[in-house]
């Protein structure tokens, strides 16, 4: 059943029929699907999901294609894990980590999206898709679109160190190395985004791939028992999770599937690109572009399109943002690791360690259930780590030499 | 060509005429589009209509007076 209604600009108002475009012509707006969730009444059940799959288009109603997924059809669905040693190491009752550092199939959220964006391209006649990213956004284009035998094109700037490259590389995808200052840049693949006959993921069907989200919040609530947290932290780089995961709280709660529990967004940012979390922190709306200076690269967006919105999402639900630096980044992946065994890439860290600022400043209550989401894999973003982790002690292949070190560390040999 | 825009103005910026100055300095039509302006920032959708190089031109004054000019998608380089 296909309930999509329309596309429409959240700020004027204005409805577009479904098409590959993503600005409002009136007001520069961004759009927005939309849905005429009445026709979900009485057929969009708790047992109808239950009976299907585990991936994330066991909500496909809620998702803007029409049918069946022609892309990533089994992605989603990754684990909601019991955070029991992190509950104790922070002080709290109630934690759960949503986990798509191990997301399929290239272990980060965009996986979610990517998969929304290109079924919505094939089923608009787009023979070829593209990016611009300097990591997971381009990794998991470049594996969706291979799978899915589309052409693709990924723009990087050209200096991207050389294992981001082969994290999109190795599926075959044009890669474009792009000289100039970040700005340039950016402008270069807007323009090439306007210019050919492509569907760029986040520029012409970015309304489609944003929505792609909102099945990280769907499984969360599936996966608690039909319930939502008292408070969610998500990471914030255009800021459009943020606002997508409150939209999914929103969704469910007017269907009927959940009730309210007046559920609080967190937004959690590296302060060297800290935009969104200045913005909530000095009580403005307005987002003051910055140039980002973070090792958490994945959330290096200076200037978020979705900025304005989830600072929106963070004030009326009763949330707040946060900010931490990149020494405190490192330590948050290191606790996330020691504690559940979870090897989150550096944005991980930045979730973990704002929702620990947050907890000790009172902002995060410890009484309450609380959801952390991990966005992506940590193996992506080893450089951040590699000086912070503990190096191999080195011995001669020789027993005597291991017991001692075994004594030093207060082990006995059973006999 | 017609160039979309998003200027953002710092609180060194917010109070100059700029808009105004881009026109009389360029033979472009500036077309306002949406805009916020409040004490220490402002934030305005701009459309700038030329020829090619004169727009680039425009632009790149922009730019050096402060001001922050983004396409309308804003960053579109993700991680």
């Amino acid at each position: 059943m296909n309930i999509v209604r329309a596309l429409k600009c959240r700020e004027c108002g204005q409805e577009y029929d479904i098409e590959p475009t993503h600005v409002c012509e009136f007001c520069f707006g961004p759009l927005e699907v939309v849905y005429d969730y009445d026709k979900l009444d009485g057929y969009f059940t708790r047992e109808l999901i239950e009976s299907r799959p585990q991936t994330m288009w066991r909500y496909k109603e809620l998702l803007p294609i029409n049918g069946e997924p022609t892309v990533g059809a089994q992605n989603g669905f990754t684990p909601l894990v019991r955070a029991k040693n992190l509950e104790k190491a922070l002080g709290v009752s109630e934690l759960y980590i949503k986990n798509d550092s191990v997301c399929y199939p290239t272990l980060s959220f965009k996986d979610r999206v990517v998969s929304v964006a290109l079924s919505k391209a094939v089923e608009f006649g787009f023979k070829t898709v593209a990016c611009a990213s300097t990591g997971n956004l381009a990794g998991s284009v470049a594996a969706n679109a291979a799978a899915a035998g589309l052409e693709s094109y990924v723009f990087i700037p050209h200096d991207l160190e050389q294992g981001k490259v082969l994290g999109a590389g190795i599926f075959g995808t044009r890669i474009i190395g792009i000289k100039g200052k970040y700005d340039d840049v950016n402008r270069l693949c807007s323009e090439v985004a306007g210019k050919y006959g492509w569907a760029f993921v986040n520029v012409n069907v970015r309304p489609f791939y944003a929505e792609g989200s909102k099945s990280l919040g769907y499984e969360v609530m599936e996966q608690l028992g039909w319930k939502a947290p008292k408070h969610i932290v998500v990471p914030m780089a255009s800021g459009s999770l943020c606002t997508k995961i409150d939209k999914s709280i929103k969704e469910f709660i007017k269907l009927g599937l959940i009730e309210d529990n007046n559920t609080a967004m967190y937004g959690a940012q590296a302060t060297g690109c800290s935009p969104i979390s200045r913005s909530v922190k000095d009580g403005t709306d307005l987002i003051h572009p910055v140039i980002a200076d973070t090792l958490a690269k994945s959330l290096a967006i200076g200037n978020p399109a979705d900025g304005f919105y989830a600072n929106r999402v963070i004030n009326e639900s009763g949330g707040w943002a946060e900010d931490i630096s990149d020494d405190e980044v490192v330590a948050a992946m290191k606790l996330l690791a020691e504690t559940e065994g979870i090897f989150a890439e550096t944005a991980g860290g930045v979730t973990l360690g704002c929702a620990q600022k947050l907890i000790e400043s009172g902002r995060l209550p410890r009484d309450e259930s609380i959801v952390l989401c991990i966005t992506g894999n940590g193996l992506k973003t080893q450089e951040a780590i590699a000086d912070a982790i503990n190096k191999p002690r080195i011995i001669d292949a020789s027993l005597k030499d291991f017991d001692a070190l075994a004594e030093a560390d207060g082990f006995e040999a059973a006999a | 060509m017609q160039l979309r825009v998003y200027l953002t103005f710092d609180e060194s910026t917010v109070r100059e005429p700029l808009i105004w100055k881009l026109a009389k300095e360029f033979d472009v039509i500036t077309n306002i589009r949406t805009a916020e302006v409040k004490d220490h920032m402002g934030l305005v959708g701009l459309e700038i209509d030329g020829e090619d190089a004169v727009v680039e031109a425009a632009t790149k004054w922009l730019v050096e007076q402060g001001v922050n000019v983004a396409p309308i998608e804003q960053d579109v380089i993700e991680g």
